[in-house]
């Protein structure tokens, strides 16, 4: 399984940063020229403006201040930095039944399918797991995700299309309470994060499952399509407000793409990438793990 | 719509427009600015570079610093150089000599594929065409169900096979369009990724076979420097003859709009700009330059203003204003026009100058609905004698439409306000505030 996550990460590996090996191990000095060279690095990955100089700016302090001169000993400073940014703590979940998931994100970052995964993961756990289907607004999208319920034998509550999904919401919060599911997940429509009255739509959702599940929902995952630019820092703040997400699922990883956004969303909002999607299986998902993701992105062939 | 691109290169240029005397460190640093702006709003790297480099090239010329108003020329040059990224005309889709025309649609998952074959079918079918939509993606689940519904909900007829070999169905599909006498026939491929050497190959195979008249790409407007890299990927194995940005309703920069055009050389056709079957705009060049640079998108807006315009209701507002009649009523009738013409926030942005102070405001679309209900819940005197409105009619308006007699309270102040406002223009020309709702 982890190899095809390392071959799935293989294009971004050899994306900026494996330029960045290159770039470090000809022989030369540490000099302005070629932390512009990195920033040009830095910027092409979707890192960000302001990310990338914050990123420099500590590499040129810590130049200035431990006194590292050649080109090589720079390797082991970004790996550092980047490292450091993406540190997270690991969420706890609740000893009680049910654990909610809610799932929320913009249009056509793969919400479904990234929760197709993660029932995949925790049924591979031996937990029991129901899945709603609160996305009533897309066409077909309830089928969407009753077939891969029937694909991974797991139940789907769900309504007619175009009911309001803040009832599915309750009638599932009210099935895994009473069925004693371990993981409760929901899916939502995709949403701009600029539409206020979509965003008011799920701030209520979120209400409803909290007043049926006290502590609910445990998790909120936003999903961010790796091919994004600097715009996912503003979903992230939007759908942090409305919903208090808490975690990234980064999909599309298997393209060139490389996510780099996540280092700005980490560091302005402090939400971490727990979640990884390298492809179109159920488990294609892998948890991000940020010292061997950097590590891996660094790895000399 | 690019929004922030459009706010931050405003705020640069009236610097510079400033300057009596433009010295080279001046554009230097404005140069800077309009880099970190555009870096910002993800347009790649390269084509950044590039942008830079030529402005800065034509801006240190003697004739600039030594122009009577310096600053106007440089952005003067920004304007052409990014019309000139751009490009310069709006590019029509192209059609088939004997129909049925064939467009294909291909893309990255995710990217808005079969939202935008149901706005391509209902674009064309309000120009008198008869489109066939056919379901070429056999992939991903429940997608060959999700153009169905948008079919029937158009009336567009859908082809489909279930799960089979996309290449027959494409060929089965045009036949079945000169079957039902439809003269266009949309492809609707499966999402795949640039680097799926097996998937390119068979939107290729399909491209040799069903030979598409038109290929679209259709790009999430929210990507970012990768969009570069799949946009070329795409058009190296299919050549494909016109771009489609989506999501563009969003607060995104948009700058792979600039990317892809400068790096693949091919024109973007269409912008989606919503949820829904009409959400579908044609791209015009010149006019989002505009709109880039903060000029205002006048043409668009008037364009827009006419489709939704009715000359009869407009002769009698403009003969009622001249008696300084100007009724609850007119202002209701005022709203719905507007709310024609699509969301607040899109018209807005079209106007010169009002952009900036009004973009950061979000524009809540319920205010819209609050306002309706309070006219709503008024009788009929009391819309066309908004001064019979005392202490008590407010208080039963505010519980019959569901508001506070503050948001009463509100809109009899705006609606005064306005009404001072004809009287101002009263004596000046009406005639240029016809079909131009609100715009006085």
């Amino acid at each position: 399984m982890f190899g095809k996550i390392k071959s799935g990460l293989t294009k971004t590996r050899e994306g900026v940063f494996s330029k960045i090996n290159r770039l470090v191990t000809g022989k030369r000095k540490i000099d302005e020229e070629l932390l512009e060279e990195l920033e040009e690095l830095l910027i092409s990955g979707d890192v960000g403006v302001e990310t990338s100089i914050h990123i420099l700016d500590n590499i040129r302090t810590r130049v200035k201040k431990e006194k590292y001169q050649t080109s090589e000993e720079l390797d082991s400073l970004i790996l550092d930095e980047v490292k450091r940014l993406l540190d997270f703590d690991p969420l706890n979940l609740p000893p009680t039944k049910p654990c909610v998931i809610l799932v929320v994100g913009v249009n056509g970052t793969g919400k479904t399918t990234s929760i197709a995964k993660l029932t995949n993961y925790y049924k591979k756990q031996g937990k029991t797991v129901l899945l709603a289907a609160a996305d009533t607004f897309r066409a077909a999208a309830i089928e969407q995700l009753v077939t891969w319920g029937e694909r991974l034998d797991t139940d789907v509550i769900k309504h007619h299309a175009n009911s309001d999904p803040a009832a599915v919401v309750f009638d599932a919060c009210s099935a895994a309470l009473s069925r004693k599911t371990d993981v409760l997940i929901i899916d939502t429509a995709g949403r701009l994060h600029t539409k206020v009255n979509l965003m008011s739509e799920l701030e209520k959702i979120y209400r409803i499952i909290q007043r049926q599940i006290p502590d609910a929902p445990h998790e909120t995952i936003l999903v961010i399509d790796a091919g994004n630019g600097q715009n996912a820092i503003n979903q992230a703040k939007e759908f942090i407000k409305a919903s208090k997400a808490n975690s990234i699922f980064l999909t599309k990883l298997d393209g060139t793409a490389k996510g780099g956004v996540v280092l700005g969303i980490k560091r302005e909002l402090g939400i971490p990438v727990r979640y990884i999607g390298v492809g179109e299986k159920a488990d294609d998902m892998e948890l991000f793990d940020p010292v061997e993701f950097v590590e891996g992105l660094f790895e000399k062939k | 719509m690019l929004e922030d691109l459009t706010g931050k290169l405003e705020s640069v240029l009236r610097n510079l427009r400033g300057y009596g005397k433009l010295t080279e460190k001046n554009i230097a640093e404005s140069l800077k600015e309009i880099r970190k702006a555009l870096l910002e709003a993800d347009v790649n790297y390269k084509v950044v570079k590039d942008f830079i480099q030529s402005v800065q090239d034509r801006s240190v010329g003697e004739n600039v610093l030594k122009s009577v108003t310096p600053g106007q020329m440089i952005v003067k040059i920004v304007n052409d150089e990014l019309i000139k990224l751009l490009g310069t005309s709006t590019t029509q889709l192209k059609s088939a000599g004997i129909p049925p025309s064939i467009i294909m649609i291909t893309g990255l998952q995710g990217s808005g594929k079969t939202t935008f074959c149901a706005k391509l079918a209902s674009f064309l079918q309000s120009r008198g065409r008869k489109p066939l939509l056919a379901a070429l993606d056999v992939y991903r689940p429940a997608a060959i169900q999700q153009l169905r519904v948008l079919g029937e909900s158009l009336k567009v007829p859908v082809y489909d096979e279930g799960i089979g070999d996309p290449v027959k169905i494409g060929f089965n599909a045009v036949s079945d369009a000169r079957r039902k006498l439809c003269d266009t026939v949309i492809l609707d491929t499966a999402g795949r990724l640039h680097i799926d050497e097996q998937m390119m190959r068979e939107l290729v195979n399909v491209k040799n076979r069903v030979r598409p008249h038109e290929i679209l790409f259709v790009a999430d407007g929210m990507t970012g420097q990768d969009a570069v890299n799949t946009a070329k990927e795409f058009a190296e194995k299919l050549d494909y003859d016109g771009v489609v940005l989506t999501k563009m309703d969003g607060d995104t920069r948009g700058g792979a709009a600039l990317s892809i055009r400068a790096v693949t050389g091919k024109p973007i056709k269409f912008i989606g700009t919503g949820e829904k079957a009409d959400a579908i705009e044609q791209f015009h060049p010149d006019r989002m330059a505009s709109r880039i640079l903060g000029m205002g998108d006048v043409v668009s807006l008037v364009e827009k203003a006419q489709s939704s315009y009715d000359e009869e209701k407009a002769q009698k507002l403009e003969e009622r204003l001249r008696r300084n009649e100007f009724t609850l009523e007119d202002f209701y009738d005022q709203l719905q026009q507007i709310k024609k013409m699509g969301s607040l926030e899109s018209i807005l942005g079209m106007i010169p100058g009002i952009g900036n102070q009004i973009r950061n405001a979000k524009v809540d679309p319920k205010a819209f609905t609050r306002t309706e209900a309070i006219i709503n819940s008024m009788t009929l005197q009391e819309r066309q004698q908004p001064s019979v409105l005392n202490g008590s009619r407010r208080k039963r308006i505010a519980s019959g439409s569901g508001t506070r007699v503050q948001d009463v309270n509100q809109l009899i102040k705006q609606y005064d306000q306005m009404k001072k406002m004809i009287k101002q223009l009263k004596g000046k020309s009406l005639k240029g505030m016809r079909g131009m709702p609100f715009m006085a």
